[in-house]
């Protein structure tokens, strides 16, 4: 167990040194003049040559990326180029946002996508079962973006129009500050990404249910008498879980990285948005930490999935 | 130990050997045990995944709809020249409020016509080329990388497979989408940059299908015997494993097409994919954000195409899984 | 086999086998992987298949028989010990220099479902041994390959049928076919009937039969039936634990086995008389074969043996001959079993610890 961690938790780290060489690498032959980007057209030689002093834009790539890796290993993300605020900061206040409208989706597309996989599963070819297939298929289909138009279509604009405006159409308010404003401003961007997600969990509990369910032991189960709903719950439903619990893992992590699409059209001020317009700026301190971030959150999810499973399936040994 | 040596052979095979005889064509006097299998000449796995496929109506639907728009994309010059309208031309008497809104459907835009007053079908029309020319590019190069790749690992093994499996943990560890982004924004955006940056981050997904399936073959007896035979890595590669590969990876192949699709309407959406005035699904998405509250149709048509594709590249995907390896399949469903 | 094959019996050898050795590590380990132990799967063989012969290989799962047949073929790297193709050492050989000689040896494998590619048509898996080694123009091999089916019973029409839609005899045919090609001196075949019926067994090994006389063929057959391997040998050698233990001509060794686990074998094997197999007395082994990766000492065969004695545990017989046997009947054993010893009356000898439960 102990020596499974420490292997998983290597290469972990050896998958993130390389994303960090790959992100690093490649801003590095980007062909972008960055001095002039930070102090505008107007700069004069001379500015330009001391930006580039400071930034040490003047020393060789490897002694770049050398100072890059020392200040990340105090805890140092640098500063942004366009604003030079510390993007420690940046990625703090980012951070709440993107946390809360992943948790808040994650529960409602676990919720809803394994309830629906369950009852397809209990009772297929039924009408609830077409029906959960249709929608999970639309789900898997629907590009977010599309999703969060339609929402903000119907459950915004056409409601507001007609003088109910139960929904803002973006924005976002700390928890801290008014739990319950909080919750309402992120509703419409939860159903967005839960509906689109949701769709793979509806399909993977309703196979491995219905896989489960046709196997010996859940037949020995019944005609032993164990209730059905007993059986369904207690028996089948706990091995189906696992590959639902790896899935759930990879997909909250890659949120966490940031919900781009999301942020962007709710005007969330999450990780995704960040990492947007600091692209969009060219702000390289800020896109590096965001891509790192998003990837450590990927490569921790993994871990975690990977322990997960032996805990859930005693067949699975870690080695 | 006695259980494996009693396995009964001795019952005198000299008395039956004689009179099985047989070096006559098989199934010309041998025992019932090999019956020669008459009419059916050689139909072929493929053959017969094909004859259930058939049979699926979604899948066949899916599949008339996917040669529509294939259709419509290759004929798109000819089909704007029939409507009277170009991809870019702005209608200023009939396509465009004196307010400079769009204006709803009619009979001279069928699908109404955006902001610009450019007609939405001719436009949703050539979106078609762009989406399905850079979802089935893309997806094609990542399959062809990530068979190459998987194959290679799956195969080879020791280091080669530690190597090439790390190689694809990392991409498959890259936050996807963001780092498109950031590709597209320090090179450029366009169709071909679109086409390599969606390629380039779903191969490790099909590397890893490969490697997996690879890894089993790899073991089976018939691998030895060709390997016995003289037949040489690349050979048994492409001859013996791949054509054991190309369900799995025939169906990822479907099912990776409405996902190149939506990346590209994503990127363009953000406005990092092909560059406008080119008309795209995602970017026609993206200019209606500002006008859907007065313009329905604006983001109704693209959005609906787009969904429509998707859905048909997947229920085909599903219907193509299902006669490929029907255990694997929707498990009750007719 | 027969008697013009029987003609040959000093003829030279056509494959030889020197001290072959072969071990798989056990590897384990976080970052680099350490070998934390080997399987001893053959240990120390010498063995010399002559031209026209058959020689059958017995024993018991696990007992290396197919791994020597591997290593025999190249298909694994003899840690060490030698491998001679008509004289030539063809051990060290890189797979290039190795291609030639697969053409004179070819191996017909035990699963008939497992040994033909199930996405290929058969006429193209009998085919691959031209296509692989350069012989003739894609549009000259058919008429060869259905000329190989007729040859090996099958109907020469199925050319393009998949193997999915032929029996398991059927398929065993395919794959003779296969190993038919190229016209090879030597076919090793590793179990090729164990895997099917009965009645179906005795039309392979006839069809095997008849090929051999009519070109020539030798084999080195392989199998964990003994009954099977009396039918089709000239010659058989017993192997356990990765030795070779008792080698003999197939009659001699039926008639007079020396070697207690030879014994065992043929007292569980099924008689067809049964007057004799009434006569016969079962010999039971105790315990389980033991581990290769940790072979006993000594003679591998002694805690399993009711002969056995200190000299067992502490001495590796030799293969040779032993008192009172022809030269041509070898046996590793301090304690040759005499003619009309009765083994289920004698009891070892040894410490307790050294003896299977």
């Amino acid at each position: 167990m102990l020596r499974f961690l420490l292997r998983r938790l290597l290469s972990g780290v050896l998958v993130l040194w390389l994303i960090s060489v790959f992100t690093f690498g490649l801003f590095f032959v980007a062909p972008t003049d960055v001095p002039r980007l930070i102090c505008g057209r107007l700069c004069t030689q001379v500015q330009i040559d001391l930006i580039t002093k400071q930034l040490g834009l003047d020393q060789p790539i490897l002694v770049q990326y050398w100072h890059f890796l020392e200040r990340l290993f105090h805890g140092d993300l640098g500063y942004s180029y366009y604003n030079s605020e510390s993007v420690n900061t940046l990625i703090a206040s980012a951070l709440p946002v993107t946390i809360s409208l992943a948790i808040g989706a994650a529960v409602l597309w676990l919720v809803g996508g394994v309830s629906i996989g369950v009852v397809s599963a209990v009772k297929p070819r039924s009408f609830l079962d077409r029906s959960g297939t249709i929608l999970a298929l639309i789900g898997l289909s629907m590009p977010s973006f599309l999703i969060g138009i339609l929402l903000l279509y119907f459950l915004f604009f056409l409601l507001t129009t007609h003088g109910m405006a139960w929904f803002p159409p973006s924005g976002y308010v700390s928890i801290s500050s008014d739990p319950l404003e909080w919750a309402h401003h992120l509703v419409l961007p939860w159903c967005a990404l839960a509906f689109i997600t949701a769709a793979t969990y509806i399909r993977l509990t309703r196979n491995q249910m219905l896989e489960v369910l046709g196997e010996d032991y859940i037949r020995t189960a019944k005609s032993k008498g164990i209730a059905r709903r007993r059986v369904t719950v207690r028996h089948a439903l706990r091995a189906a879980l696992t590959p639902v619990v790896t899935q759930f893992g990879i997909d909250l992590a890659t949120l966490l990285g940031g919900a781009i699409v999301t942020e962007q059209i709710f005007g969330l001020p999450g990780l995704g948005r960040l990492a947007v317009t600091s692209v969009i700026r060219q702000d390289q301190p800020v896109v590096i930490a965001t891509v790192l971030l998003a990837a450590v959150f990927i490569v921790l999810a993994n871990i975690v999935v990977d322990l997960l499973y032996a805990v859930l399936d005693p067949r699975v040994r870690l080695t | 130990m006695s259980a494996d040596m009693t396995a009964d052979s001795g019952a005198g095979p000299a008395d039956t050997v004689d009179a099985a005889r047989s070096t006559a064509p098989a199934g010309g006097g041998t025992s019932a045990a090999e019956p020669s299998s008459g009419a059916i000449e050689g139909r072929s796995p493929w053959q017969l995944a094909w004859l259930l496929l058939r049979r699926d109506k979604a899948a066949m639907i899916s599949l008339g709809f996917i040669v529509f728009i294939s259709l419509v994309a290759a004929l798109a010059p000819l089909l704007a020249h029939l409507i009277g309208y170009g991809p870019t031309d702005q209608d200023r008497t009939n396509g465009i409020t004196v307010d400079g809104l769009p204006v709803g459907p009619s009979s001279a835009h069928w699908f109404g016509t955006d902001n610009l007053g450019r007609d939405i079908l001719v436009r949703v029309i050539y979106g078609t080329q762009v989406s399905l020319l850079v979802g089935v590019a893309s997806t094609l190069l990542a399959v062809a990388m990530g068979v190459l790749v998987g194959l290679a690992a799956g195969y080879f093994g020791s280091v080669v497979d530690t190597v090439l499996s790390r190689a694809m943990d990392v991409v498959l560890s890259f936050p996807f989408l963001l780092f498109a982004i950031a590709l597209v924004s320090i090179y450029g955006s366009g169709l071909g940059i679109s086409v390599f940056v969606i390629a380039f981050f779903t191969w490790a997904a099909v590397g890893r299908i490969v490697r997996g399936q690879t890894l089993s073959i790899r073991e089976k007896e018939y691998i030895e015997a060709a390997r016995s035979l003289g037949a040489g890595d690349l050979r048994i590669m492409f001859v013996d494993v791949l054509p054991n590969l190309l369900a799995p990876v025939i169906v990822y192949t479907t099912l990776l097409i409405p996902i190149a699709i939506v990346f590209e309407a994503t990127l363009s959406f953000l406005g990092l994919g092909v560059v406008p005035p080119t008309p795209t699904w995602g970017n026609m998405l993206s200019d209606s954000q500002d006008f859907y509250q007065v313009a329905w149709w604006f983001p109704f048509f693209p959005g609906l195409a787009l969904l429509l594709t998707t859905l048909a590249f997947n229920l085909l995907g599903d219907g193509v899984r299902d006669a490929l390896d029907p255990r694997a399949g929707r498990l009750f469903q007719d | 086999m027969s008697d013009d094959t029987r003609a040959n019996e000093s003829g030279e050898a056509l494959i030889e086998v020197r001290a072959a050795v072969k071990h798989f590590p056990i590897k384990q380990g976080v970052i680099v992987k350490r070998e934390v132990g080997r399987v001893h799967a053959v240990e120390g063989v010498s063995l010399a298949v002559r031209r026209g012969e058959t020689l059958g290989l017995v024993g018991e799962t696990g007992c290396g028989k197919s791994t020597l047949a591997r290593c025999v073929t190249r298909l694994h790297q003899l840690t060490s010990g030698q491998i001679l193709f008509e004289g030539q050492d063809i051990t060290g050989l890189s797979r290039s220099q190795v291609r030639p000689y697969r053409r004179r040896m070819q191996m017909i494998f035990q699963d008939p479902y497992g040994s033909l590619n199930p996405r290929r048509r058969v006429g193209s898996i009998i085919g691959d041994p031209f296509a692989i080694h350069g012989e003739g123009e894609r549009d000259e091999r058919k008429p060869k390959v259905q000329e190989l089916m007729e040859l090996v019973g099958l109907n020469p029409e199925h050319y393009n049928r998949f193997p999915a839609e032929f029996s398991g005899g059927q398929r065993q045919r395919i794959g003779v076919a296969r190993a038919l090609a190229l016209k090879p001196s030597l076919i090793v075949a590793d179990e090729p009937v164990s895997a099917l019926d009965v009645s179906i067994q005795a039309q392979i090994i006839n069809l095997l039969d008849d090929l051999q006389q009519e070109f020539g063929l030798t084999y080195l057959f392989i199998s964990h039936d003994l009954s099977v391997v009396r039918h089709v040998s000239d010659r058989i050698a017993v192997m356990y634990l990765g030795q070779v233990v008792e080698l003999a001509d197939s009659e001699e060794l039926h008639g007079r086995p020396r070697h207690p686990y030879t014994n065992a074998l043929l007292s569980a094997a099924s008689v067809a008389d049964p007057d004799q197999a009434a006569a016969r007395q079962r010999i039971v082994l105790t315990g389980d074969v033991p581990s290769p990766v940790a072979p006993p000492s000594g003679c591998r065969f002694h805690p399993r043996c009711p002969k056995a004695q200190q000299i067992c545990v502490e001495q590796v017989p030799a293969l040779k001959a032993r008192s009172g046997d022809p030269d041509t009947h070898l046996t590793a054993c301090h304690f040759p079993v005499e003619p009309g010893e009765d083994l289920t009356r004698v009891t070892a000898t040894i410490p307790e610890e050294e003896r299977a439960e």
